[in-house]
């Protein structure tokens, strides 16, 4: 890159907190028009670099130079003026406001000293309009759109600074809560913006995207820059090398052979409920099964009817060769299956109590009866899933995304299950421990439990399972053997439409 | 459905779900005022009663003013995602201010003293509260102790004297309406104003909404909480100085016999205001005030014992919430 092209430069960036130091003198710079990718593991100040950027966070060294001109933000307002938008990991819109409320929020435009309703939804419509989105009118309520809509309205409010044109735009994880087919219309979105001169700073974790996006790649490891590098230039596996620091030689641990699927664990026959019809599934102990489909084809809603949460309402199940159709978690869990949800955060830490108190909690609110006793040895436990924590008091919260997914396992592991369902399992999860998580995955399965694995990342599916059963509009659309490619998949996946199918009787709840 | 031919799969992203103004709770508590008053009068009628007379009416307008008062600014409060506890004791403090500063002072340095007084109490509340960051519950109710023990130590019963010219605030009317209603509509208009229509509003509910979202977005959540407290007590001020009117001096029980602290957030919740925070307003505050008056003017016409009534309002209240969160709900899992 020439000198010339820079726009953003930031140079020598030091940050601490509590005497921990986070970031070393890290270097970055941004050509008008780029898409430049930061990858690294979780912990590895990714996130608190653009934090800085934003002005979020007052750098202990160093400088950012924007346009020639250095800049030192000590609030977001600031940083935003000068024309850098910022869209974090986790949303930052209120669902009960409306969309134009969200856009200007913190900025909302007077006259005569009141807030201008009408200029506001203008100016969010036409914002909308460049960006090309049509479907978001800005009187919505944020609550009532899906969520890559929300993205995009994260975006648009990134965007709409008054005081300058938005010259750089940081996105965290922004294709995290997406599903395959909502992550390409955010790339294509990502790509018209560059093309209008926009430099863009994209964080991910999806390593496919990051080449499919950048143009440069830069690499952080434990708050220190290791290698920037034209994307062109280089491989996943040189990347991957740069951020864990050693060979990933196998991403995935090799499959089940044959003769290793056992017993079976769980059937369901004709299961179905609001939102899933006619599921005959059959699960066998030492083998990973594989859930694919789109967002919306009912995944989830498999997981958690088999789990009791959203229960079957028709149909036969049995679990351990007994009938029995869970109609609470509870009940799931005293039968012996456990479920790591998708939303850790919300759903499956108590993210302000220990290490400790997280892994015990299923075996304290369901004693064991009938299933043997729990596992009593906890340190044995959280080494089982390679916990790297402070300690078993660590609360969970301060935990990186792997390591809170590992004391999610520990807690489902302490129960003693004998069917194990995944939702998403390394959603947010760093490389190291993504691949820790998949032994960790595997070798439960060859101990003889029954796993069921939900993903909407393609290559991780494809990797982890020994047979993976596709969905579609609620329905299982086929089953494919172990190592299909992503095409067999995302053909049965998207083969949806009223041709395929017997007619559908009308359902009066649509989905959301 | 099942028998036409194959329909075209055209049919993209649903609609966003419409959402009736039925399920609004601003509109649906108005509804409930209106529901309560037409059950109010038929029971009355059936004993022989009338409900719907002009003094009656009058009256429960005129039942409205304190709790109104000090409900709509609760309101502010509770959108930011805070609460007041000490409106009971500010208020009695500030009666008790007002009469004694009217017997050897005039009217406006006693409104003034009151209304300064209430300022103070709010800002060393919101104050609290931000910076401090103590749990708005313990920090308003350690206000509420503090100033107990002000009142306890200084006052031993009623004291001062409302002058005739300040008293007109709680006995005139023009023509059927009381004057004091007019101050009522007058404060709530403003909170309305402020919340809806200006910037600090829309901060209002961004922070009870998302106070992280809110100050990533550039709003000084820390001065909009403060301020909203401010806001809150001087409508509490507003109050006592009508009390003061009505009661023709300043009392140590004035606020906290008709408690209040707990009624007016009662009434908050009641008119749809979430009590996390970021939803609802002033509109549905006031509906939220004349369902509790009407509910207390039929009773008071029945001749209901005290204890029924509390069972009954406790009842309403528990329902109206539990209504809101049924609908509140959001997305499907």
């Amino acid at each position: 890159m020439q000198a010339t092209q820079t726009m953003l430069a930031m140079h020598g960036v030091s940050k601490s907190f509590l005497g921990v130091r986070v970031l070393h003198g890290v270097s970055l710079d941004l050509a008008p028009g780029e898409v430049h990718a930061l990858v690294g593991e979780n912990g590895a100040g990714k996130s608190t670099l653009m934090k800085v950027l934003a002005g979020e966070h007052v750098p202990d060294e160093g400088t950012i130079t924007l346009d020639g001109a250095e800049q030192s933000f000590t609030h977001p307002a600031q940083a935003q003026a000068a024309g850098i938008g910022i869209i974090h990991q986790e949303f930052a819109l209120l669902p009960h406001r409306t969309v134009a409320e969200n856009v200007f929020l913190g900025r909302e435009p007077t006259r005569r000293g009141l807030v201008d309703r009408r200029a506001m939804e203008a100016r969010t419509a036409e914002l909308l309009t460049e960006l090309g989105e049509s479907g978001i009118t800005p009187r919505t309520y944020v609550r009532d759109l899906p969520v890559a809509r929300q993205q995009t309205v994260e975006i648009v409010k990134a965007l709409a600074s008054d005081d300058a044109p938005a010259r750089v735009l940081v996105m965290d994880e922004p294709t995290a809560p997406l599903a395959d087919h909502e992550a390409a219309q955010l790339h294509a979105l990502v790509r018209r913006l560059a093309a209008r001169g926009l430099g863009v700073l994209y964080i991910s974790h999806r390593l496919r995207e990051v080449f499919d996006l950048s143009q440069r790649i830069t690499v952080l490891k434990d708050g220190r820059h290791v290698t920037t590098v034209r994307t062109e230039d280089t491989d996943t596996d040189q990347v991957v090398r740069a951020m864990v620091g050693r060979e990933l030689s196998a991403y995935y641990p090799p499959r089940a052979r044959p003769g290793e699927a056992g017993d079976v664990r769980l059937t369901v026959r004709g299961g179905g409920n609001a939102r899933l019809r006619d599921i005959d599934l059959t699960l066998r102990s030492g083998e990973v099964t594989g859930i694919a489909g789109l967002q919306g084809s009912g995944r989830t809603t498999l997981a958690r009817a088999l789990f009791g949460a959203a229960p079957f309402t028709t149909g036969a199940m049995t679990v351990g060769g007994r009938d029995l159709r869970p109609t609470s978690p509870r009940r799931a869990i005293r039968a012996g299956i456990a479920l790591v949800t998708e939303d850790r955060k919300a759903e499956g830490l108590a993210l302000r109590q220990s290490v400790r108190d997280n892994a015990l909690l299923v075996t304290r609110a369901v004693p064991a009866r009938g299933r043997p006793p729990a596992a009593r040895d906890l340190t044995a436990l959280l080494e089982r899933v390679r916990l790297h924590a402070r300690g078993e008091d660590q609360q969970a919260q301060f935990l990186s995304g792997g390591n809170q997914q590992k004391v999610v396992i520990a807690k489902w592991l302490a129960a003693r299950p004998q069917i194990l369902l995944f939702d998403e399992p390394t959603r947010g999860v760093d490389v190291g421990a993504k691949a820790a998580i998949h032994t960790l995955v595997r070798d439960l399965a060859r101990e003889g439990l029954a796993v069921l694995i939900v993903s909407s990342e393609l290559p991780e599916l494809i990797g982890m399972s020994d047979r993976i059963l596709v969905m579609a509009e609620g329905r299982l659309a086929g089953e494919l053997p172990a190592g299909a490619s992503e095409e067999d998949i995302m053909r049965l996946a998207t083969r949806g439409g009223p041709a395929a199918h017997p007619p559908v009787p009308a359902s009066p709840e649509g989905s959301a | 459905m099942t028998g036409t031919a194959v329909a075209p799969p055209t049919v993209a992203k649903s609609a966003p779900p419409r959402r009736t103004r039925l399920a609004d709770p601003a509109v649906g508590v108005w509804l409930a005022a209106a529901a309560v008053t037409a059950a109010g009068w038929i029971v009355v009628a059936a004993r022989g009663g009338d409900f719907l007379t002009l003094a009656n009416v009058v009256g429960i307008l005129q039942n409205c003013v304190a709790l109104g008062l000090v409900a709509v600014g609760q309101t502010a409060v509770i959108l930011t995602g805070s609460l007041d506890l000490s409106v009971a004791y500010l208020i009695s403090l500030g009666t008790l201010v007002a009469a004694t500063t009217m017997e050897d002072g005039s009217v406006v340095t006693a409104v003034l003293a009151v209304l300064a007084l209430s300022a103070a109490v709010g800002l060393a509340n919101g104050l609290v509260v931000t910076g401090l960051k103590v749990n708005a519950f313990i920090a308003t109710l350690g206000t509420a102790f503090i100033l107990r023990g002000w009142i306890e130590d200084n006052y031993t019963g009623p004291a001062g004297k409302v002058p005739a010219s300040f008293q007109h605030l709680g006995y005139d009317r023009m023509g059927p309406v009381p004057v004091s209603l007019f101050l009522l509509a007058a404060v709530a208009a403003a909170l309305w104003f402020v919340t809806r229509r200006t910037r600090f509003g829309h901060h209002l509910y961004a922070t009870g909404g998302d106070e992280h979202a809110a100050r990533l977005s550039g709003v000084r959540t820390r001065r909009t909480v403060v301020a909203a407290h401010v806001l809150c007590s001087l409508c509490v001020g507003a109050a006592a100085l009508f009390l003061a009117a009505r009661l023709g001096a300043g009392a140590p029980w004035a606020g906290t016999e008709a408690r209040y602290d707990l009624e007016s957030i009662a009434a908050v919740v009641l008119g749809g205001t979430a009590l996390a925070g970021g939803r609802g307003g002033v509109a549905g505050t006031l509906g939220g005030v004349l369902v509790l008056a009407v509910l207390d003017s039929v009773f008071n016409q029945l001749g209901v014992d005290p204890f029924f009534k509390n069972v009954v309002r406790g009842v309403v209240i528990i329902a109206a919430v539990a209504l809101y969160a049924r609908r509140g709900t959001g997305r499907p899992a």
